[in-house]
């Protein structure tokens, strides 16, 4: 009961406070959400198919680049370029997978595979003029205009984040409890009794794949209209495929709060650390580095596992 | 027509043949078991009904149709599927979690798959300990706990490998018990078996497999009697 | 298209392609005794590129000299990790122990962002520069140096692997594990020495480029991928295959690089990773135990 009264009072904060924190909290807040929404579109992934992905950067780089550039060159609304990103990005993610699967690849020769995919859409980014090579793109934002998915000042941007995380982690807590979500357990547990068991693995495997891909893009478009700036390396770089990854693990992989924890410990860590080793870029990366060790080696069920391992033992006594 | 028929099935890995012009047929209703001395070819034969490898040559069919080249889990939807020498749960799983996975091959619905996952638990007598994590399960309940998983997903036949290997005597009496209720609910049934006492007395009929081959075919009683059955279990290298 | 671009895109590869066989023996090396895909191999050889660097800046010594300190201060180094980090979690599963040594990737590469920031430094010695004309390639002594000098250090890693008793532990360790232990060898020790020796050789190809490539912390990364596709091409755990892999890899990236505008040679060796992961796996020369 205790946690019931406590997960709504942590919803009516975020719902109804932002609007009176100072710039910074806010802008803090919006980070914090951003990387849990990646995080639980990994999660779909990762956590629950148990498919490790190092390269989520490149459905995030498709969806930010298809929006920006229908937006630059045909004044499409993001809104709808958002979509259309998404949908670009499951089909490249099933591509990825189905090459992946069909050829048996699992566990770190997977995670290695969607490394060089990323590695790959950064460099033709890079080398592509016509996206703009390594200026990137800029989005307009002078003037706000809602429809085009353009607004002044940060609250907006806060309460799109906090809906969509919001979608993303119903989507998750659905799937869990859903054929597909034991489809996904099986499957993460051991795929040969998985099979046995009716479950097809590779079927499953890619529609995870596609979900999580499609909403890791919707997250592109976001940070493409909130920071009005893209550019290959942000997009397609290992700090947004580490900086997805990182929340899930630290928090807890194939658990639906597990990446929102992990998000909400992380990043103000290394905000924190920013600030207080200014102007000393690398600082927090460092810091990650530091905690994803300690996080493998003595909570390697993460934040949230650790939670459930103690209330079971509590409960067996 | 057989339910289960295999042909001139032959598999070869590399220069090793492991299953040589294996013929069997399985009616509905039986319970056959395969025996032979350790590296015959048994848990080789499992593997190609199952899917798991394809035969280098040979047929399979299952209900009349040719289940060659088809992935476990569509065989499993047709109706058979198989458990596993060294038990494989899901170990992060709870034991109805674990049967709930082969439910959800009959029933779309989480609340009806778990329903039919209850009651196979309750049938293998598993119960009481529904709601534990597989990883904390003795080996006897594993067991258990993976003919549940394979019998919820409804099967007409069902392959068991060496389901009491480990087992105590009151065990393997318990797991005697069980396998008649789940012949007795219509499932045919084919059983890798070293534990002779279960296997004779469960069998309708015994099929010897020595290096890949099948050396002879009858009622447990004259199977136990045949003289190079006898050659080949105390023959290798006593 | 002429030959002697050919010629040259065919020389500097070859040039390159022994280091990256150097690299790649190490990672193979690693992965053969402790099956683990070491995601920080390249941050240590960044790491080992600093220390030459700042021996060269703060007391003349010369990088190739200095080979005969970051050898052993590396091996050591890797001996460290791999008991503090390493040995302790492995038992633990695939993809925790891959995200182990990321974390460690990331805080070194971090870490010397932190200290020396990402400016690009060089070590310039006289013979930075020397070179000599081969028909029409023109071949940098620096390169030929780091090149020889990697096939040499492979060629010896590979008699210590054949010829010592601590290369046949070694040998003995990466294939039959359980065998190895039975028969006395002292596994821990021996797997400690692995990384460390992975990381000495690492070091050593650092140390040997150093005078002409640039000192930075993003080289970690370049280097990382780049030994990652030599090992899955030349065969995880495969020495041979990983100095074979090297040229060919080398090769691969400097025609890409004469055949392509900008960055876009990196797509060539990227596309060789995914196929040779997708169809051939464990190697054009076949690896310990694939996958």
């Amino acid at each position: 009961m205790g946690a019931k009264v406590a997960a709504a009072l942590a919803v009516a904060a975020l719902v109804a406070l932002p609007p009176l924190l100072p710039k910074y909290h806010l802008e803090v807040l919006i980070s914090v959400l951003f990387w849990a929404y990646l995080g639980i579109a990994w999660n779909l992934l990762g956590g629950y198919a148990g498919q490790f992905s190092f390269g989520h950067a490149a459905f995030f780089g498709i969806g930010a680049y298809t929006s920006t550039l229908l937006l630059l060159q045909v004044g499409l609304t993001p809104w709808v370029g958002m979509i259309l990103g998404g949908a670009l990005a499951a089909a490249f993610g099933l591509f990825e997978g189905y090459l992946s699967f069909r050829y048996g690849l699992k566990g770190p020769y997977f995670s290695l595979v969607t490394l060089a995919f990323a590695e790959m859409l950064r460099v033709v980014g890079v080398n592509t003029k016509a996206v703009g090579s390594s200026l990137g793109l800029v989005v307009p934002s002078a003037k706000a205009a809602p429809a085009m998915f353009m607004f002044s000042g940060k609250l907006p941007y806060y309460y799109i984040i906090l809906a969509m995380g919001a979608l993303a982690l119903a989507l998750t807590w659905k799937i869990g409890r859903s054929r597909l979500g034991f489809s996904l357990a099986a499957v993460r547990e051991n795929e040969d009794a998985a099979e046995t068991a009716g479950v097809d693995a590779l079927a499953t495997k890619l529609r995870a794949m596609a979900l999580s891909s499609f909403l890791t893009a919707l997250g592109g478009t976001f940070y493409a209209q909130y920071f009005a700036y893209i550019d290959p390396t942000i997009s397609f770089g290992p700090s947004v495929s580490i900086g997805a990854l990182l929340p899930a693990i630290v928090g807890g992989a194939g658990m639906v709060l597990g990446p929102v924890l992990g998000s909400f410990v992380l990043t103000p860590l290394s905000e924190l650390t920013r600030y207080a080793l200014r102007g000393r870029a690398g600082a927090d990366i460092m810091l990650y580095g530091a905690i994803l060790m300690l996080v493998i080696s003595f909570l390697p069920q993460g934040i949230v596992g650790l939670v459930r391992e103690r209330r079971a033992r509590a409960g067996q006594r | 027509m057989s339910l289960l028929e295999m042909s001139a099935l032959t598999k070869r890995f590399g220069g090793l043949l492991a299953v040589s012009n294996f013929d069997l047929n399985l009616d509905a209703g039986e319970i056959v078991g395969l025996i032979g001395p350790n590296g015959a070819g048994k848990t080789t034969v499992f593997h190609l009904i199952a899917g798991f490898h394809a035969p280098t040559s040979g047929e399979i069919r299952f209900k009349g149709g040719s289940i060659v080249g088809s992935k476990p889990h569509a065989i499993c939807r047709l109706g058979l599927t198989r458990t596993f020498q060294i038990v494989q749960p899901f170990a992060g799983l709870s034991v109805i979690e674990n049967v709930m996975v082969g439910a959800f091959n009959r029933e779309r619905d989480a609340v009806a798959a778990r329903r039919l996952a209850g009651e196979i638990v309750d049938f293998v007598g598993l119960g009481p300990r529904r709601d534990m994590p597989a990883r904390s399960l003795t080996l006897s309940d594993r067991k258990r706990l993976e003919i549940a998983r394979g019998l919820a997903t409804r099967p007409e036949m069902l392959l068991l490998d060496e389901a009491m290997s480990g087992l105590n005597p009151t065990e393997i009496d318990e797991i005697i018990g069980l396998i008649r209720r789940i012949h007795a609910r219509g499932v045919s049934l084919l059983i890798i078996e070293h534990v002779m006492q279960a296997i004779m007395a469960l069998s309708h009929r015994l099929v010897v497999l020595h290096h890949g081959e099948k050396l002879a075919e009858g009622a447990p009683g004259e199977v136990a009697r045949d003289r190079r059955v006898i050659e080949a279990y105390l023959g290798e290298g006593a | 298209m002429t030959w002697g671009l050919l010629l040259q895109a065919g020389v500097s590869g070859l040039l390159l392609g022994g280091v990256y066989g150097l690299v790649a023996s190490g990672l193979s090396l690693i992965f053969g005794v402790l099956r683990i895909i070491n995601f920080a191999h390249g941050a240590v050889m960044m790491l080992a590129m600093y220390t030459t660097y700042w021996l060269f800046a703060l007391a003349g010594v010369d990088p190739y000299l200095s080979v005969i300190l970051t050898a052993p201060l590396f091996f050591a180094l890797g001996v460290v990790i791999q008991k503090v980090v390493i040995e302790p979690n492995r038992l633990a599963a695939e993809h925790n122990q891959l995200l182990l040594t990321l974390g460690l990737a990331l805080f070194f590469e971090n870490l010397a962002l932190v200290l020396w920031q990402g400016d690009f430094r060089t070590v310039r010695v006289a013979y930075s520069n020397a070179s000599f004309m081969v028909g029409e390639a023109l071949v940098e002594v620096p390169r030929l140096v780091a090149s020889g000098g990697a096939v040499l250090m492979a060629v010896g890693l590979f008699a210590f692997l054949r010829l010592t008793d601590v290369g046949k532990a070694l040998r003995a360790l990466a294939e039959e594990p359980e065998g190895a232990a039975l028969v006395g060898i002292n596994v821990s020790r021996i797997r400690a020495a692995s990384f460390g020796l992975g990381s000495a050789c690492v070091a050593v190809a650092g140390a040997l480029i150093t005078p002409f490539f640039y000192v930075a912390p993003d080289v970690a990364e370049s280097f990382n991928i780049m030994a990652f596709v030599v090992v899955v091409l030349g065969g995880m755990g495969n020495f041979v295959g990983a100095l074979a892999g090297g040229f060919i890899v080398g090769l691969a990236e400097s025609l890409g690089a004469a055949f392509l505008p900008g960055s876009l040679k990196q797509l060539v060796v990227f596309m060789i990773f995914v196929i040779a992961l997708l169809f051939r796996p464990q190697g054009l020369f076949g690896g310990s135990r694939g996958r």
